[in-house]
Protein backbone atom coordinates (compact mmCIF):
# COMPACT_ATOMS: atom_id res chain seq x y z
CA UNK A 1 0.00 0.00 0.00
CA UNK A 2 1.86 3.38 -0.92
CA UNK A 3 1.55 6.26 1.68
CA UNK A 4 -0.96 7.92 -0.43
CA UNK A 5 -3.28 5.50 -0.37
CA UNK A 6 -2.89 5.59 3.18
CA UNK A 7 -4.19 8.56 3.77
CA UNK A 8 -8.30 9.47 4.27
CA UNK A 9 -10.20 11.23 1.90
CA UNK A 10 -12.44 13.56 4.15
CA UNK A 11 -14.54 16.01 3.13
CA UNK A 12 -15.34 19.11 4.42
CA UNK A 13 -19.26 20.79 4.18
CA UNK A 14 -18.09 23.61 2.15
CA UNK A 15 -21.60 25.33 1.70
CA UNK A 16 -19.84 28.76 3.60
CA UNK A 17 -17.79 28.81 6.82
CA UNK A 18 -14.29 28.66 7.67
CA UNK A 19 -13.95 25.12 5.61
CA UNK A 20 -10.94 26.15 3.79
CA UNK A 21 -9.20 26.40 7.44
CA UNK A 22 -10.28 23.15 8.25
CA UNK A 23 -9.29 21.46 4.32
CA UNK A 24 -5.27 22.94 5.78
CA UNK A 25 -5.78 21.65 9.25
CA UNK A 26 -6.41 17.97 7.52
CA UNK A 27 -4.10 17.89 4.96
CA UNK A 28 -1.33 18.99 7.70
CA UNK A 29 -2.73 15.74 9.37
CA UNK A 30 -2.43 13.36 7.02
CA UNK A 31 -5.53 13.45 5.30
CA UNK A 32 -6.95 14.47 1.76
CA UNK A 33 -9.33 17.36 2.17
CA UNK A 34 -12.33 17.02 -0.71
CA UNK A 35 -14.80 19.75 -0.46
CA UNK A 36 -18.74 19.18 -0.15
CA UNK A 37 -21.58 21.01 -1.76
CA UNK A 38 -23.50 18.60 -3.34
CA UNK A 39 -25.05 15.14 -2.33
CA UNK A 40 -23.14 12.93 -4.95
CA UNK A 41 -19.96 14.98 -3.67
CA UNK A 42 -20.21 12.49 -0.18
CA UNK A 43 -19.38 9.43 -2.37
CA UNK A 44 -16.13 7.84 -1.76
CA UNK A 45 -15.53 9.46 1.32
CA UNK A 46 -14.24 7.97 4.60
CA UNK A 47 -15.33 10.65 6.49
CA UNK A 48 -16.74 14.15 7.37
CA UNK A 49 -16.05 17.10 9.14
CA UNK A 50 -19.02 19.99 9.70
CA UNK A 51 -16.94 23.72 9.97
CA UNK A 52 -17.62 26.90 12.09
CA UNK A 53 -19.88 29.14 10.38
CA UNK A 54 -23.39 29.77 10.62
CA UNK A 55 -25.46 26.91 11.62
CA UNK A 56 -28.89 28.70 10.09
CA UNK A 57 -26.95 28.98 6.84
CA UNK A 58 -25.89 25.47 6.46
CA UNK A 59 -29.21 24.13 7.96
CA UNK A 60 -31.20 26.41 5.48
CA UNK A 61 -29.04 25.04 2.41
CA UNK A 62 -28.99 21.16 3.95
CA UNK A 63 -33.27 21.51 4.24
CA UNK A 64 -33.60 23.03 0.40
CA UNK A 65 -31.83 19.95 -1.36
CA UNK A 66 -31.53 16.61 -0.80
CA UNK A 67 -29.08 17.10 1.64
CA UNK A 68 -30.21 16.77 4.93
CA UNK A 69 -31.36 13.18 4.50
CA UNK A 70 -28.33 12.09 2.53
CA UNK A 71 -26.21 14.14 5.18
CA UNK A 72 -27.80 12.29 7.99
CA UNK A 73 -27.40 8.59 6.52
CA UNK A 74 -23.56 9.49 6.14
CA UNK A 75 -22.88 10.38 9.80
CA UNK A 76 -24.90 7.52 10.87
CA UNK A 77 -22.15 5.23 8.98
CA UNK A 78 -19.16 7.39 9.04
CA UNK A 79 -16.72 9.21 10.76
CA UNK A 80 -17.74 12.87 11.49
CA UNK A 81 -16.17 15.82 13.24
CA UNK A 82 -18.45 19.16 13.80
CA UNK A 83 -16.74 22.38 15.05
CA UNK A 84 -18.97 25.17 16.47
CA UNK A 85 -21.90 25.52 13.63
CA UNK A 86 -20.55 21.90 12.94
CA UNK A 87 -21.41 20.56 16.23
CA UNK A 88 -24.75 22.50 16.70
CA UNK A 89 -26.06 20.65 13.21
CA UNK A 90 -24.62 17.32 14.94
CA UNK A 91 -26.23 17.63 18.05
CA UNK A 92 -29.34 15.73 19.21
CA UNK A 93 -31.43 18.71 20.42
CA UNK A 94 -30.77 22.70 19.44
CA UNK A 95 -31.81 25.19 22.15
CA UNK A 96 -31.89 29.22 21.37
CA UNK A 97 -33.71 28.89 19.45
CA UNK A 98 -34.90 25.56 18.90
CA UNK A 99 -33.77 24.34 15.12
CA UNK A 100 -33.49 21.03 13.29
CA UNK A 101 -30.18 19.09 13.36
CA UNK A 102 -28.94 15.58 12.14
CA UNK A 103 -29.04 14.44 15.93
CA UNK A 104 -26.21 11.90 15.63
CA UNK A 105 -24.19 12.82 18.57
CA UNK A 106 -26.18 12.56 22.16
CA UNK A 107 -26.05 16.07 23.53
CA UNK A 108 -28.01 19.09 23.96
CA UNK A 109 -26.43 22.29 22.46
CA UNK A 110 -27.63 26.21 23.42
CA UNK A 111 -26.49 28.46 20.52
CA UNK A 112 -24.62 31.60 20.93
CA UNK A 113 -25.11 30.17 24.98
CA UNK A 114 -21.44 33.28 25.58
CA UNK A 115 -22.54 35.99 24.46
CA UNK A 116 -22.17 37.72 20.83
CA UNK A 117 -18.69 38.98 19.20
CA UNK A 118 -17.49 40.94 21.83
CA UNK A 119 -17.63 38.17 24.22
CA UNK A 120 -15.24 35.74 21.68
CA UNK A 121 -12.38 34.76 23.32
CA UNK A 122 -9.59 32.65 23.51
CA UNK A 123 -8.85 30.23 26.17
CA UNK A 124 -6.61 27.15 27.87
CA UNK A 125 -8.05 23.80 28.59
CA UNK A 126 -6.50 20.75 30.06
CA UNK A 127 -7.69 18.04 27.89
CA UNK A 128 -7.86 14.06 27.73
CA UNK A 129 -5.40 14.33 24.65
CA UNK A 130 -1.88 14.05 24.82
CA UNK A 131 0.31 17.07 24.67
CA UNK A 132 -0.64 19.55 27.69
CA UNK A 133 -3.10 22.41 27.27
CA UNK A 134 -5.41 23.12 24.57
CA UNK A 135 -5.92 26.34 22.85
CA UNK A 136 -10.05 26.91 22.23
CA UNK A 137 -10.63 30.14 20.25
CA UNK A 138 -14.20 30.36 20.84
CA UNK A 139 -16.18 32.79 18.10
CA UNK A 140 -19.81 33.26 19.16
CA UNK A 141 -19.56 29.90 21.16
CA UNK A 142 -22.69 27.30 21.57
CA UNK A 143 -22.32 25.68 25.14
CA UNK A 144 -23.12 21.40 25.09
CA UNK A 145 -25.66 21.61 28.29
CA UNK A 146 -26.47 18.41 28.74
CA UNK A 147 -24.68 14.73 26.81
CA UNK A 148 -25.85 11.30 27.10
CA UNK A 149 -24.01 8.25 28.85
CA UNK A 150 -21.81 7.53 25.87
CA UNK A 151 -20.21 10.49 25.23
CA UNK A 152 -16.51 11.16 26.21
CA UNK A 153 -15.34 14.67 27.46
CA UNK A 154 -11.72 15.58 26.43
CA UNK A 155 -12.06 19.45 27.16
CA UNK A 156 -14.14 21.66 28.86
CA UNK A 157 -14.89 25.59 30.13
CA UNK A 158 -15.97 26.57 33.67
CA UNK A 159 -17.18 22.77 33.84
CA UNK A 160 -18.92 22.02 30.50
CA UNK A 161 -17.78 19.89 27.89
CA UNK A 162 -16.02 21.39 25.05
CA UNK A 163 -14.32 18.53 22.84
CA UNK A 164 -16.53 15.74 22.89
CA UNK A 165 -16.58 12.23 21.25
CA UNK A 166 -19.21 9.60 21.41
CA UNK A 167 -18.04 6.31 19.19
CA UNK A 168 -16.95 7.90 15.69
CA UNK A 169 -18.28 11.21 15.73
CA UNK A 170 -16.73 14.38 17.49
CA UNK A 171 -17.77 17.91 17.74
CA UNK A 172 -15.99 20.64 19.32
CA UNK A 173 -17.68 24.33 20.42
CA UNK A 174 -14.55 25.83 19.54
CA UNK A 175 -12.31 26.24 16.61
CA UNK A 176 -9.49 23.80 16.39
CA UNK A 177 -9.01 24.69 13.13
CA UNK A 178 -8.09 28.13 14.03
CA UNK A 179 -4.91 27.23 15.81
CA UNK A 180 -2.67 26.39 12.93
CA UNK A 181 0.28 25.79 15.10
CA UNK A 182 -1.23 22.52 17.23
CA UNK A 183 -3.31 20.04 14.95
CA UNK A 184 -3.92 17.56 18.00
CA UNK A 185 -7.68 18.05 17.83
CA UNK A 186 -7.96 17.13 13.89
CA UNK A 187 -4.85 14.46 14.40
CA UNK A 188 -7.37 12.72 16.78
CA UNK A 189 -9.76 12.74 14.33
CA UNK A 190 -7.79 11.71 11.54
CA UNK A 191 -6.68 8.68 13.75
CA UNK A 192 -10.14 7.75 14.53
CA UNK A 193 -10.76 7.49 10.92
CA UNK A 194 -7.96 5.50 10.23
CA UNK A 195 -8.91 2.72 13.13
CA UNK A 196 -12.45 2.73 11.84
CA UNK A 197 -13.33 -0.16 9.58
CA UNK A 198 -14.09 1.51 6.30
CA UNK A 199 -17.46 1.27 4.42
CA UNK A 200 -16.03 3.00 1.50
CA UNK A 201 -12.83 2.68 1.45
CA UNK A 202 -10.85 0.55 -1.60
CA UNK A 203 -8.50 -1.84 0.29
CA UNK A 204 -5.61 -1.96 -2.67
CA UNK B 1 1.17 47.88 27.95
CA UNK B 2 1.12 44.01 27.13
CA UNK B 3 -2.21 44.31 26.46
CA UNK B 4 -2.17 46.83 23.83
CA UNK B 5 1.05 45.59 22.37
CA UNK B 6 -1.20 42.17 22.27
CA UNK B 7 -4.17 43.79 20.51
CA UNK B 8 -2.01 45.35 18.03
CA UNK B 9 -0.10 42.70 17.02
CA UNK B 10 -1.44 40.76 13.74
CA UNK B 11 -1.22 37.82 15.60
CA UNK B 12 -2.19 39.16 18.74
CA UNK B 13 -5.52 37.57 20.68
CA UNK B 14 -7.51 40.68 19.89
CA UNK B 15 -7.44 40.51 16.45
CA UNK B 16 -7.24 36.41 16.20
CA UNK B 17 -10.85 36.56 17.26
CA UNK B 18 -11.79 39.40 15.19
CA UNK B 19 -10.77 37.62 11.98
CA UNK B 20 -12.26 34.55 13.30
CA UNK B 21 -15.77 35.79 12.92
CA UNK B 22 -14.78 36.80 9.71
CA UNK B 23 -13.58 33.48 8.77
CA UNK B 24 -17.08 31.92 9.74
CA UNK B 25 -18.48 34.53 6.88
CA UNK B 26 -16.84 32.90 4.27
CA UNK B 27 -18.97 31.73 1.74
CA UNK B 28 -21.96 33.59 2.56
CA UNK B 29 -24.43 36.74 1.86
CA UNK B 30 -24.51 39.87 4.36
CA UNK B 31 -27.47 41.39 3.45
CA UNK B 32 -28.60 45.34 4.02
CA UNK B 33 -31.56 45.58 6.16
CA UNK B 34 -33.81 48.16 7.25
CA UNK B 35 -36.68 47.02 9.75
CA UNK B 36 -36.85 43.36 11.47
CA UNK B 37 -39.08 42.12 8.89
CA UNK B 38 -36.60 41.87 6.19
CA UNK B 39 -33.97 40.72 8.36
CA UNK B 40 -36.23 38.00 9.59
CA UNK B 41 -36.51 37.45 4.84
CA UNK B 42 -32.75 37.35 5.17
CA UNK B 43 -32.00 34.96 7.91
CA UNK B 44 -34.71 32.59 6.45
CA UNK B 45 -32.81 32.74 2.90
CA UNK B 46 -30.12 32.10 4.80
CA UNK B 47 -27.78 35.35 4.64
CA UNK B 48 -25.00 34.58 7.38
CA UNK B 49 -25.24 38.17 8.42
CA UNK B 50 -27.45 41.62 8.42
CA UNK B 51 -26.00 44.61 8.29
CA UNK B 52 -28.71 47.04 9.94
CA UNK B 53 -29.16 50.59 8.45
CA UNK B 54 -31.87 53.20 8.24
CA UNK B 55 -31.54 53.87 4.26
CA UNK B 56 -29.85 51.24 1.72
CA UNK B 57 -27.64 52.90 -0.41
CA UNK B 58 -30.10 53.36 -3.25
CA UNK B 59 -31.81 55.82 -1.59
CA UNK B 60 -29.32 57.83 0.42
CA UNK B 61 -28.49 58.33 -3.09
CA UNK B 62 -32.01 59.46 -4.34
CA UNK B 63 -32.76 61.22 -0.64
CA UNK B 64 -29.70 62.89 -0.48
CA UNK B 65 -28.76 64.32 3.15
CA UNK B 66 -26.68 63.65 5.82
CA UNK B 67 -26.29 59.89 6.16
CA UNK B 68 -25.38 58.62 9.73
CA UNK B 69 -25.22 55.38 12.05
CA UNK B 70 -28.96 53.71 12.39
CA UNK B 71 -30.90 54.23 14.69
CA UNK B 72 -30.02 52.36 18.17
CA UNK B 73 -33.25 51.31 18.93
CA UNK B 74 -33.46 50.12 15.23
CA UNK B 75 -30.27 47.85 15.91
CA UNK B 76 -31.31 46.59 18.79
CA UNK B 77 -34.58 45.50 17.56
CA UNK B 78 -33.03 43.66 14.56
CA UNK B 79 -30.26 42.28 17.20
CA UNK B 80 -33.72 40.27 18.87
CA UNK B 81 -35.14 39.42 15.80
CA UNK B 82 -32.28 37.59 14.66
CA UNK B 83 -29.62 34.69 15.64
CA UNK B 84 -27.11 35.47 12.94
CA UNK B 85 -24.35 38.38 13.65
CA UNK B 86 -25.63 41.65 12.94
CA UNK B 87 -23.53 44.48 11.36
CA UNK B 88 -23.95 48.23 11.47
CA UNK B 89 -22.10 50.71 9.45
CA UNK B 90 -20.12 54.05 10.79
CA UNK B 91 -19.06 57.31 9.68
CA UNK B 92 -15.89 57.08 8.27
CA UNK B 93 -13.35 58.69 11.29
CA UNK B 94 -16.24 59.05 13.08
CA UNK B 95 -15.55 56.90 16.66
CA UNK B 96 -17.85 57.90 18.64
CA UNK B 97 -20.53 56.31 16.77
CA UNK B 98 -18.19 53.51 16.44
CA UNK B 99 -18.18 53.45 20.49
CA UNK B 100 -22.50 53.24 20.36
CA UNK B 101 -22.32 50.76 18.25
CA UNK B 102 -19.92 48.23 20.54
CA UNK B 103 -21.61 48.90 23.67
CA UNK B 104 -24.73 48.13 21.54
CA UNK B 105 -23.17 44.41 20.86
CA UNK B 106 -23.12 45.06 17.51
CA UNK B 107 -20.87 41.86 16.29
CA UNK B 108 -19.15 43.99 12.98
CA UNK B 109 -18.82 47.86 12.28
CA UNK B 110 -18.58 48.89 8.86
CA UNK B 111 -16.65 51.96 8.50
CA UNK B 112 -18.41 53.25 5.47
CA UNK B 113 -18.06 55.31 2.49
CA UNK B 114 -22.26 55.21 1.77
CA UNK B 115 -22.49 57.37 5.15
CA UNK B 116 -21.45 60.81 4.60
CA UNK B 117 -17.72 60.90 6.30
CA UNK B 118 -17.27 62.10 9.68
CA UNK B 119 -13.20 62.64 9.27
CA UNK B 120 -11.53 63.99 5.76
CA UNK B 121 -8.14 62.96 7.58
CA UNK B 122 -8.43 60.49 9.87
CA UNK B 123 -10.17 56.65 9.50
CA UNK B 124 -11.25 55.29 12.93
CA UNK B 125 -8.24 53.83 14.51
CA UNK B 126 -9.87 50.17 14.93
CA UNK B 127 -7.29 48.66 17.29
CA UNK B 128 -9.06 50.75 20.13
CA UNK B 129 -12.14 48.41 19.52
CA UNK B 130 -13.12 44.70 20.62
CA UNK B 131 -15.73 44.93 18.02
CA UNK B 132 -13.87 43.76 14.56
CA UNK B 133 -14.20 46.23 11.18
CA UNK B 134 -14.67 46.33 8.06
CA UNK B 135 -13.78 48.77 6.01
CA UNK B 136 -14.07 49.06 2.37
CA UNK B 137 -11.12 49.31 -0.32
CA UNK B 138 -10.73 50.18 -4.16
CA UNK B 139 -6.56 49.10 -4.73
CA UNK B 140 -4.14 47.32 -2.14
CA UNK B 141 -2.35 50.31 -1.08
CA UNK B 142 -5.81 51.36 1.09
CA UNK B 143 -6.89 47.95 1.75
CA UNK B 144 -3.66 47.32 3.69
CA UNK B 145 -4.11 51.11 5.39
CA UNK B 146 -7.15 50.15 6.88
CA UNK B 147 -5.47 46.73 8.11
CA UNK B 148 -3.07 48.80 9.47
CA UNK B 149 -5.69 50.53 11.69
CA UNK B 150 -6.82 47.31 12.49
CA UNK B 151 -9.61 46.21 9.83
CA UNK B 152 -10.47 42.33 10.65
CA UNK B 153 -12.04 42.36 7.04
CA UNK B 154 -12.00 44.18 3.88
CA UNK B 155 -14.21 44.33 1.20
CA UNK B 156 -13.95 45.90 -2.47
CA UNK B 157 -15.87 49.75 -2.59
CA UNK B 158 -17.57 48.65 -6.19
CA UNK B 159 -20.52 51.75 -6.26
CA UNK B 160 -23.12 51.53 -3.93
CA UNK B 161 -26.87 51.70 -4.66
CA UNK B 162 -26.40 51.24 -8.19
CA UNK B 163 -27.17 47.56 -8.95
CA UNK B 164 -23.98 48.45 -11.57
CA UNK B 165 -21.60 45.63 -10.33
CA UNK B 166 -18.87 47.16 -12.94
CA UNK B 167 -16.62 48.92 -10.15
CA UNK B 168 -16.66 46.07 -7.80
CA UNK B 169 -15.25 43.73 -10.79
CA UNK B 170 -12.73 46.78 -10.73
CA UNK B 171 -11.62 47.20 -7.66
CA UNK B 172 -11.38 43.08 -6.98
CA UNK B 173 -9.31 42.91 -10.38
CA UNK B 174 -6.70 45.96 -8.99
CA UNK B 175 -6.58 44.47 -5.74
CA UNK B 176 -5.77 40.83 -7.35
CA UNK B 177 -3.26 41.75 -9.82
CA UNK B 178 -1.51 43.75 -6.83
CA UNK B 179 -1.28 41.45 -4.97
CA UNK B 180 0.03 39.19 -7.88
CA UNK B 181 2.69 41.53 -8.81
CA UNK B 182 4.28 41.58 -5.47
CA UNK B 183 4.99 37.96 -5.10
CA UNK B 184 7.28 37.92 -7.61
CA UNK B 185 9.21 41.24 -6.33
CA UNK B 186 12.57 40.75 -4.53
CA UNK B 187 12.87 41.33 -0.67
CA UNK B 188 14.71 44.49 -1.93
CA UNK B 189 12.04 45.42 -4.16
CA UNK B 190 9.66 45.46 -1.11
CA UNK B 191 10.77 48.66 0.21
CA UNK B 192 9.88 51.17 -3.08
CA UNK B 193 6.68 48.78 -3.36
CA UNK B 194 5.61 50.03 0.10
CA UNK B 195 6.56 53.57 -1.08
CA UNK B 196 3.94 52.94 -4.38
CA UNK B 197 1.11 51.68 -2.50
CA UNK B 198 1.82 53.99 0.59
CA UNK B 199 1.06 51.13 2.85
CA UNK B 200 3.60 49.88 6.00
CA UNK B 201 6.32 48.07 4.49
CA UNK B 202 5.49 44.52 7.24
CA UNK B 203 2.05 44.16 5.36
CA UNK B 204 3.75 44.67 1.88
CA UNK B 205 5.68 41.70 2.97
CA UNK B 206 2.95 39.80 4.29
CA UNK B 207 1.54 39.78 1.21
CA UNK B 208 4.30 39.01 -1.18
CA UNK B 209 5.33 36.00 0.74
CA UNK B 210 1.57 34.79 0.32
CA UNK B 211 -0.56 36.18 -2.04
CA UNK B 212 -3.52 37.24 0.06
CA UNK B 213 -4.54 40.07 1.93
CA UNK B 214 -3.91 39.45 6.16
CA UNK B 215 -7.74 39.10 6.41
CA UNK B 216 -11.04 38.23 4.55
CA UNK B 217 -11.25 39.81 1.02
CA UNK B 218 -15.15 39.93 0.34
CA UNK B 219 -16.57 42.00 -2.24
CA UNK B 220 -19.45 44.98 -2.36
CA UNK B 221 -20.99 47.85 -4.00
CA UNK B 222 -23.28 46.87 -7.15
CA UNK B 223 -23.84 43.32 -6.56
CA UNK B 224 -27.69 42.54 -7.48
CA UNK B 225 -27.83 39.40 -8.58
CA UNK B 226 -27.19 35.65 -8.47
CA UNK B 227 -24.89 35.90 -11.64
CA UNK B 228 -22.86 39.18 -9.93
CA UNK B 229 -22.52 37.45 -6.75
CA UNK B 230 -20.73 34.45 -8.65
CA UNK B 231 -18.67 36.33 -10.72
CA UNK B 232 -17.52 38.29 -7.87
CA UNK B 233 -17.02 34.78 -5.95
CA UNK B 234 -15.20 33.52 -9.33
CA UNK B 235 -13.04 36.82 -9.30
CA UNK B 236 -11.40 35.85 -6.15
CA UNK B 237 -14.12 36.91 -3.05
CA UNK B 238 -14.84 35.50 0.29
CA UNK B 239 -18.23 36.34 0.50
CA UNK B 240 -20.65 38.66 -1.00
CA UNK B 241 -22.39 42.07 0.64
CA UNK B 242 -25.56 42.92 -1.15
CA UNK B 243 -27.56 46.48 -0.32
CA UNK B 244 -29.94 47.41 -2.51
CA UNK B 245 -30.04 44.78 -4.56
CA UNK B 246 -32.48 42.80 -2.32
CA UNK B 247 -35.46 44.85 -0.91
CA UNK B 248 -35.01 47.48 -4.13
CA UNK B 249 -37.29 47.76 -6.73
CA UNK B 250 -36.63 50.46 -9.82
CA UNK B 251 -34.28 52.75 -8.74
CA UNK B 252 -34.61 53.83 -5.44
CA UNK B 253 -37.94 52.39 -4.43
CA UNK B 254 -38.00 49.50 -1.10
CA UNK B 255 -40.17 46.66 -1.76
CA UNK B 256 -43.17 46.43 0.35
CA UNK B 257 -42.45 43.28 2.47
CA UNK B 258 -44.85 44.05 5.35
CA UNK B 259 -47.65 44.76 3.18
CA UNK B 260 -47.18 42.88 0.15
CA UNK B 261 -47.61 39.12 0.08
CA UNK B 262 -46.07 39.30 -4.16
CA UNK B 263 -43.51 41.72 -3.40
CA UNK B 264 -42.18 39.96 -0.07
CA UNK B 265 -42.09 36.74 -2.17
CA UNK B 266 -40.17 38.46 -4.39
CA UNK B 267 -37.84 39.73 -2.11
CA UNK B 268 -37.78 36.60 -0.71
CA UNK B 269 -37.03 34.80 -4.19
CA UNK B 270 -33.28 37.23 -4.73
CA UNK B 271 -32.18 36.66 -1.30
CA UNK B 272 -32.68 32.65 -1.47
CA UNK B 273 -30.92 32.33 -5.12
CA UNK B 274 -27.87 35.06 -4.48
CA UNK B 275 -27.23 33.11 -1.25
CA UNK B 276 -27.07 29.42 -3.56
CA UNK B 277 -25.36 31.67 -5.94
CA UNK B 278 -22.55 31.91 -3.86
CA UNK B 279 -22.03 28.71 -2.22
CA UNK B 280 -22.48 27.50 -5.86
CA UNK B 281 -20.29 30.19 -7.73
CA UNK B 282 -18.60 27.53 -10.01
CA UNK B 283 -21.70 25.26 -10.83
CA UNK B 284 -23.22 27.49 -13.93
CA UNK B 285 -26.13 24.78 -14.16
CA UNK B 286 -27.03 25.76 -10.49
CA UNK B 287 -26.70 29.13 -11.32
CA UNK B 288 -29.22 28.62 -14.39
CA UNK B 289 -31.54 27.22 -11.96
CA UNK B 290 -31.30 29.50 -9.24
CA UNK B 291 -31.28 32.66 -11.75
CA UNK B 292 -34.58 31.13 -13.29
CA UNK B 293 -36.37 31.58 -10.24
CA UNK B 294 -35.76 34.99 -9.59
CA UNK B 295 -38.92 37.43 -10.01
CA UNK B 296 -37.62 41.29 -10.91
CA UNK B 297 -34.02 42.84 -10.25
CA UNK B 298 -33.91 46.26 -9.17
CA UNK B 299 -33.72 48.29 -12.47
CA UNK B 300 -30.54 50.06 -11.07
CA UNK B 301 -28.49 52.99 -12.27
CA UNK B 302 -25.83 52.61 -14.71
CA UNK B 303 -22.36 54.01 -12.86
CA UNK B 304 -21.13 55.27 -15.44
CA UNK B 305 -23.86 57.69 -15.79
CA UNK B 306 -22.85 59.04 -12.13
CA UNK B 307 -20.81 62.66 -11.88
CA UNK B 308 -17.62 62.24 -10.42
CA UNK B 309 -18.36 64.32 -7.56
CA UNK B 310 -21.32 61.80 -6.38
CA UNK B 311 -19.58 58.93 -6.31
CA UNK B 312 -19.31 56.78 -2.64
CA UNK B 313 -16.03 55.40 -3.28
CA UNK B 314 -13.78 58.37 -3.37
CA UNK B 315 -14.25 59.20 0.14
CA UNK B 316 -11.90 57.17 1.92
CA UNK B 317 -8.31 56.89 0.86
Amino acid sequence: MSAESERPRIGVLAIQGDYAAHADALAQSGATPVEVRKPEELEDLDALIIPGGESTTMLKFLERGKLFDELRSFCQSHPVFGTCAGAILLAREVRNPPQASLGVLDAVIERNAYGRQIDSSILFSDTRLPGGKLEMVFIRAPRIIETGPEVEVLAHRDGRPTLIRQGKVMAATFHPELTPDDRRVHQAFVDLVKSTPSITRKVS
Amino acid sequence: MPQENENKSVSGTGLRLKVGLAEMLKGGVIMDVMNVEQARIAEEAGAVSVMALERVPAMIRAEGGVARMAKPSLIKQIIQAVSIPVMAKARIGHFAEAQILQAIGVDFIDESEVLTPADETHHIDKHAFTTPFVCGARNLGEALRRIAEGAAMIRTKGEAGTGDVVHAVQHMRQIVKEMKALTVLSEQELYAAAKEHQAPYELIRMVARTGKLPVPNFSAGGIATPADAALMMQLGAEAIFVGSGIFMKERATPLDVENDPAEREEAVSRAKAIVIATTHYNDPKILAEVSEQVTGTMKGLAAAAIEESQLLQTRGW
